[in-house]
């Protein structure tokens, strides 16, 4: 490796904070890193602002204002490599919720004075807008991943990132399946491993926070979620919830409201 | 004074930007304005099964998810009239420990003592004085290993449900913490006794104080609304006495009194309010550091953080130790139709929710203030209030000093900051 140390950019779009938060929760990393890449533009942890372009951008955040429609573009232009950090980059995340309603309703909901406000009517993930190299999912993302995706992209290599469901986790810490042994409706099955399967460990059905597992039959969990519900509706809320706008998960709950309406 | 703008406010949370309009050197108009997206959470929740709001709200802040989590998880409660277990309610104070423990550390070594030292960042002060760094990560790191240990992840934890929690965590991890946590509270002792040797800006500021109060405890969770004017409200009076209003340079709600005053929430109206339900060991903190309250000084909140890292670490001890799951870890959930309120003190402030839920459990109503929607107001005001000082400074010092008042307010301003644009204009 030459001297030239890679330089590291963290930009924030609509969202909690909670992913670029992953970051400064590296306790045992965070200065091992700052002293093998260069920070040069991270506004949660430093004023100092170096000028692009940069060789890793990091973003947090979905795009849900004009604003932000055209600095992604900016982003774009100034880094080598793109990389969409946690769901709501990766899928819309929670404010995503809007592209099934109309926005316009909430604003009047939440806002006394929506003619202040200045929003696009949808919340949508980086990549619908440039080109992403890499998205890391999660709600939040999980800190080890994060540093396997740095190392990775320091090294030249592929991240190591697990190709399975949530359910495979399960199997390796040994927790009892939720779904079949107690019938609590799960979403294990259809998401993407990543988080530890940290809600069936407390006895409690997956939310999907990590997003659709791409090899999943979502169809065929849908059906099974139906059959044991503890409300009415609960499957359809579900999946539409935190990666409710990511492609597998809409089509199914778009599925349940058709199934509805027809009722 | 020339103009001067600064491309961004850093160290703080979300998107937004500070102008200071000046006439014959004196400030008069300043706007903080709020860039951050609007989010629509309360839209959001609407038509959601109450279970499923702890989870959603959380994701308003990923700093602070805890107090979003737990304001819900009372309100709702309130709403269905039940009460949750003593052990779930000592569990739940400890989870508040574990938050308050991270975002704090977090606040005073990472954002705001860079401001104190004349450093631009937590790794410039590392450069200079890397012991005082690495035990700030650790104290940190405790914060989140207690959240971890109960809920499964530090950033939106999995484990808090309305009627208590999912599952009790396992004894043993958490005991596991002990000899962290005692090491913890030492360092906190010493983060008090450094704190009060920093060279704050003065300012000193009237303020409103209002913070939850408790007679029994720091309160954190329940108790009443109390104010340094001497007005007590109950939960469910809240909105009687404080309102939000949507002004137009920000998307975030700005809050007052209904007799249009502005008022502080945070850690210095809870010291200041409720120094007397300190443990004994964080009052004597006060006392060994001579640290006379009230506290008038925005810019010391750092102080009154380092004096409840002492009161959370504490208090985190005596948790860990007396944590015995016995019974069910939740009430059984009666879904019936109503109305509750609940709000607890997030580590930036009081955090008040009101929700409707019908028969079958749906939200028909939410409403949230997040404690920096009440701040905002009062965070203008003293900029008002320092800009005679900051007019006679260079452009340079001017600007830090301006961004380090907002930053001390810790303004969770995604709940909201990452341009916060500093203008000074001459009319």
């Amino acid at each position: 490796m030459t001297n030239h140390k890679p330089s590291i950019a963290v930009y924030k779009f609509s969202s909690c904070d909670g992913c670029q938060l992953s970051l400064l929760n590296m306790e045992d990393e965070i200065l091992d890193l700052a002293k093998v890449v260069n920070i040069a533009f991270f506004l949660e942890a430093t004023r100092v602002i170096q000028p692009g372009p940069y060789d890793i951008a990091i973003v947090e955040g979905s795009i849900t204002t004009p604003h932000e429609l055209e600095r992604i573009k900016e982003v774009r232009r100034e880094s080598k490599i793109l990389v969409a950090l946690g769901t709501c980059a990766t899928a819309g995340g929670i404010q995503a919720l809007r592209n099934f309603e109309d926005a316009g309703q909430y604003a009047n909901t939440v806002y006394a004075h929506p003619e202040y406000l200045n929003y696009l009517k949808t919340a949508t993930p980086i990549s619908e807008h440039v080109t992403v190299d890499l998205e890391l999912w999660g709600c939040p993302v999980n800190k080890a991943q994060v540093i396997e995706v740095i190392l990775a992209l320091l090294n030249n290599r592929k991240p190591n990132l697990p190709p399975y469901s949530v359910c495979m986790e399960c199997k390796r810490h040994g927790t009892v399946c939720v779904l079949v042994d107690k019938g609590i409706p799960c979403l294990g099955p259809a998401t993407q491993a990543g988080c530890g399967a940290l809600c069936p460990s407390c006895g409690r059905g997956c939310y999907g926070c990590f997003g659709p597992f791409r090899g999943a039959n979502v169809e065929s969990l849908s059906e099974t979620l139906q059959s044991i519900e503890r409300y009415p509706g609960e499957t359809l809320r579900l999946f539409r919830n935190i990666s409710g706008y990511a492609p597998s998960f809409r089509k199914t709950a778009d599925k349940l409201l058709n199934m509805e309406a027809k009722k | 004074m020339n103009n001067i703008e600064v491309s961004a406010l850093a160290r703080v949370e979300g998107e937004g930007g500070l102008y200071i309009g000046l006439e014959n050197g004196k400030a008069v108009e300043i706007r903080l304005d709020i860039y951050e997206p609007p989010r629509f959470f309360e839209g959001f929740l609407q038509d959601r099964f109450l279970q499923e709001v702890p989870d959603i709200t959380a994701r308003i802040c990923g700093i602070c998810p805890v107090a979003y989590q737990m304001s819900s998880a009372f309100a709702l409660e309130n709403a269905l009239d039940i009460k949750i277990s003593p052990q779930a309610r000592a569990l739940r104070r400890l989870m508040y420990c574990g938050e308050y423990i991270e975002s704090h550390a977090l606040h005073i070594y990472m954002l705001q003592a860079p401001d104190l030292l004349g450093k631009e960042s937590v790794f410039e002060v590392a450069a200079i004085a890397p012991d005082v760094v690495t035990n700030a990560l650790r104290l940190k790191k405790i914060g989140n290993e207690i959240l971890k240990t109960i809920g499964g992840r530090s950033v939106h934890p999995v484990n808090v449900c309305v009627g208590g929690f999912y599952q009790w965590p396992d004894a043993a991890p958490l005991k596991a913490l002990l000899p962290d946590l005692e090491w913890g509270l030492q360092s906190a002792l010493d983060c008090v006794k450094w704190a009060v040797t920093l060279p704050y800006p003065d300012l000193e500021v009237d303020y409103e104080f209002v913070a939850l109060h408790h007679p029994d405890e720091y309160a954190v969770i329940e108790g009443e609304v109390w104010s340094s004017k001497g007005h007590k409200v109950s939960i469910a009076d809240y909105e009687t006495r404080y309102i939000e209003e949507h002004v137009k340079h920000s998307n975030a709600l700005h809050g007052h009194t209904v007799d249009g005053n502005t008022y502080l929430v945070g850690p210095l109206a809870r010291l200041n309010l409720n120094y007397e339900q300190l443990l004994p060991r964080a009052k004597q903190a006060l006392v060994e550091n001579k640290i006379s309250l009230p506290i008038k000084n925005p810019y010391k909140s750092l102080i009154a953080r380092a004096v409840e890292l002492v009161q959370f670490y504490k208090e985190a001890i005596e948790l860990v130790k007396a944590y015995k799951p016995e019974g069910p870890a939740h009430v059984e959930l009666k879904l019936k139709a109503g109305e509750g309120t609940g709000a607890t003190e997030a580590p930036r402030g009081l955090l008040y929710h009101r929700y409707k839920i019908d028969d079958n459990g749906m939200i028909q109503f939410a409403k949230i203030t997040p404690p920096t929607a009440q701040n905002l107001p009062r965070i203008e005001a003293d900029l008002f209030a320092l800009a005679p000082q900051i007019v006679s400074m260079d452009e340079d010092k001017a600007t830090r000093t301006a961004e380090h008042l907002v930053r001390a307010y810790d303004p969770c301003i995604s709940c909201a900051t990452h341009f916060l644009k500093l203008k000074v204009e001459e009319k």
